[in-house]
């Protein structure tokens, strides 16, 4: 079965058509690239997946349940999680606390708990952290764990985005151009950093341009072009494919 | 008093400094904790602690109704209803005369009494509202330090992004707000059963502005911020009294009002977060030349 299956997703705003139709499945353990010209809709179907805009109409089921519709905190909670394309680190806190803030869902603090110090806090507390320490870990950025989020360089940001990303512990996960900005080591490192969170039984989804990035990792790719979906197979197809490249070149 | 601005301000300090949220009504849940202590206590003959946690109560539900639609606007629009709220209120305490004692407020409220000991003289009160102030403190100090405190750090800071990581934007700032309130309750039931007497000036929109300045000055998102704001802006009038009477004013009330906005232009324009927000800094900057050097 699918993990993610949608069908028929249209985005309208006032008028203009930002998703036209378009319909896709992704499996389990999956990585899925979406690729396309400026202004094709890529993030726009991000948007619908997570619930951040809500479609025009189509369905988005993720597991056999229907998400589409509900809010992004009703999403996030189910396994869906997404990065944002200009990075949507919180800025007022340090590295850590941005990482334990998207375990959240997880660790479910109470005020009454948290204002009383009552059992079991400091435990709880101390379990968010370490695992925490862990994802930072796992990103390679655990020295910088006390640093403000905003003092990192740009590339850093976007891998504490991931770190705080997996903390709500997704099953699926949609990276939005998680390369832009990023130089061709750090691309590399991007690129060899999804590979291990698919090893973890991650599903990923990503919105990408950069070209030697998805070749390299993306299982599967679904190019749009003006809203519409024009093609989608695997990497080798999709160089060959006549339709993309004239989307790409022109004719 | 100094202490009673301290619950204030700590309150208002979590809704603006966290959960980023202005409120320009705050004195009216300030007064609906009074009223209510003070009405609950006479008029049902109970205890003043049953009165006092009934007004908590009373408080907290009446700041959920509001909070449901207020909060739901943003930025000046938040600001202006909050501030219409709080004149609302006050004409309520003015005008429901048989309940609320009308402009002349409501006069001989009993004091808190610890079994046969009663809290009525200057030095009790002193340490008794002092004694609240820090539990209070302690109270808000362990709310922001604490996953919900992240959460609403995350939504002030980014909505968007805490959305997706599960957070529940609109239930923190509820939850927040409500919180506030409670605390501003806290404040007026102390302030009743230390004054004794109240009435609808006190409670009137003067006082959500001063409150909205003390959070300022002091620092937003900094509870340490709450308490010096609030030093700062209750032992300010005493000063100011001392030198316009050296000075040969009479109305000390006018220079006060200048020397508010005075403070609060060059707290603006010199140091946004605050002036604990400015000690942090600089503590923080001295840590950075030592290591460099």
């Amino acid at each position: 079965m699918p993990i993610l299956e949608a069908s028929n997703l249209r985005k309208e705003f006032d008028g203009l058509i930002a998703v036209d139709d378009v319909s896709f499945t992704v499996d389990s353990d999956e990585i899925v690239a979406i690729i396309g010209p400026n202004g094709a809709g890529k993030t726009t179907i991000f948007n619908l997946l997570s619930g951040v805009l809500k479609a025009t109409s189509g369905v988005v089921k993720y597991n056999g349940q229907v998400i589409s519709g509900l809010k992004p905190y009703q999403i996030t909670p189910l396994g869906v999680v997404r990065t944002f394309q200009n990075v949507g680190l919180f800025q007022n806190m340090t590295a850590l606390e941005n990482v334990m803030t998207g375990h959240h869902t997880r660790a479910k603090p109470r005020v009454l708990t948290a204002a009383m110090r009552l059992p079991g806090f400091f435990q709880k507390e101390q379990a968010t952290m370490e695992y925490a320490m862990r994802l930072l870990d796992f990103v390679g950025l655990e020295e910088k764990a006390n640093l403000m989020a905003g003092q990192l360089p740009y590339g850093q940001q976007r891998l504490l985005e991931i770190a705080r990303a997996l903390a709500t512990e997704p099953k699926l996960l949609l990276l939005d151009e998680p390369a832009a900005g990023l130089n061709l080591k750090e691309t590399a490192e991007l690129s060899r950093l999804i590979r291990r969170i698919q090893r973890q039984g991650v599903t990923i989804i990503l919105v990408e341009h950069d070209m030697r990035l998805v070749m390299e990792i993306a299982d599967r790719i679904i190019v749009l072009d003006r809203g519409q979906k024009i093609a989608e197979g695997t990497p080798e197809e999709i160089r060959s494919d006549q339709r993309v490249i004239v989307a790409y070149l022109g004719e | 008093m100094a202490g009673i601005y301290v619950i204030l301000v700590l309150g208002l300090n979590l809704l603006m400094g966290y959960a980023g949220q202005i409120s320009l009504g705050h004195a009216a849940f300030y007064g609906i904790g009074a009223y209510s202590s003070a009405i609950v206590t006479m008029k049902c003959n109970i205890s003043p602690w049953l009165a006092f946690l009934a007004a908590i109560v009373i408080t907290c539900a009446l700041a959920l109704f509001i909070g449901m639609p207020t909060l739901r606007l943003r930025g000046h629009y938040l600001a202006m209803a909050t501030l219409g709220i709080g004149i609302i209120f006050n004409k309520v305490m003015v005008a429901w005369d048989s309940f609320t004692g009308g402009p002349d407020g409501i006069y001989g409220i009993p004091t808190l009494n610890i079994g046969s000991f009663a809290i009525d003289s200057d030095v009790k009160q002193y340490y008794f509202v002092w004694l609240v102030t820090i539990l209070v403190f302690i109270l808000s100090y362990n709310i922001v330090n604490s996953g919900v405190g992240r959460a609403l750090k995350a939504v002030n800071s980014n909505e968007t992004a805490s959305g997706v990581l599960g957070i529940n934007a609109a239930r923190y700032k509820l939850l927040i707000f409500v919180l506030s309130a409670a605390f501003a309750s806290i404040a007026g039931s102390l302030y009743t059963h230390c004054r004794l007497f109240i009435n609808p000036q006190i409670f009137s929109f003067i006082l959500s502005i001063k409150l909205v300045t003390m959070v300022v000055i002091g620092g937003m998102a900094n509870v340490w911020g709450g308490l010096i704001g609030a030093l700062i802006l209750t032992f300010l009038p005493e000063f100011l009294s001392v030198i316009s009477e050296h000075w040969g004013y009479v109305n000390s009330t006018e220079l006060e009002i200048a020397v508010y906005g005075l403070t609060l232009v060059l707290v603006m324009i010199f140091a946004p977060e605050g002036f604990a927000g400015r000690m942090v800094r600089v503590k923080f900057l001295r840590k950075l030349d030592r290591s460099s050097s």
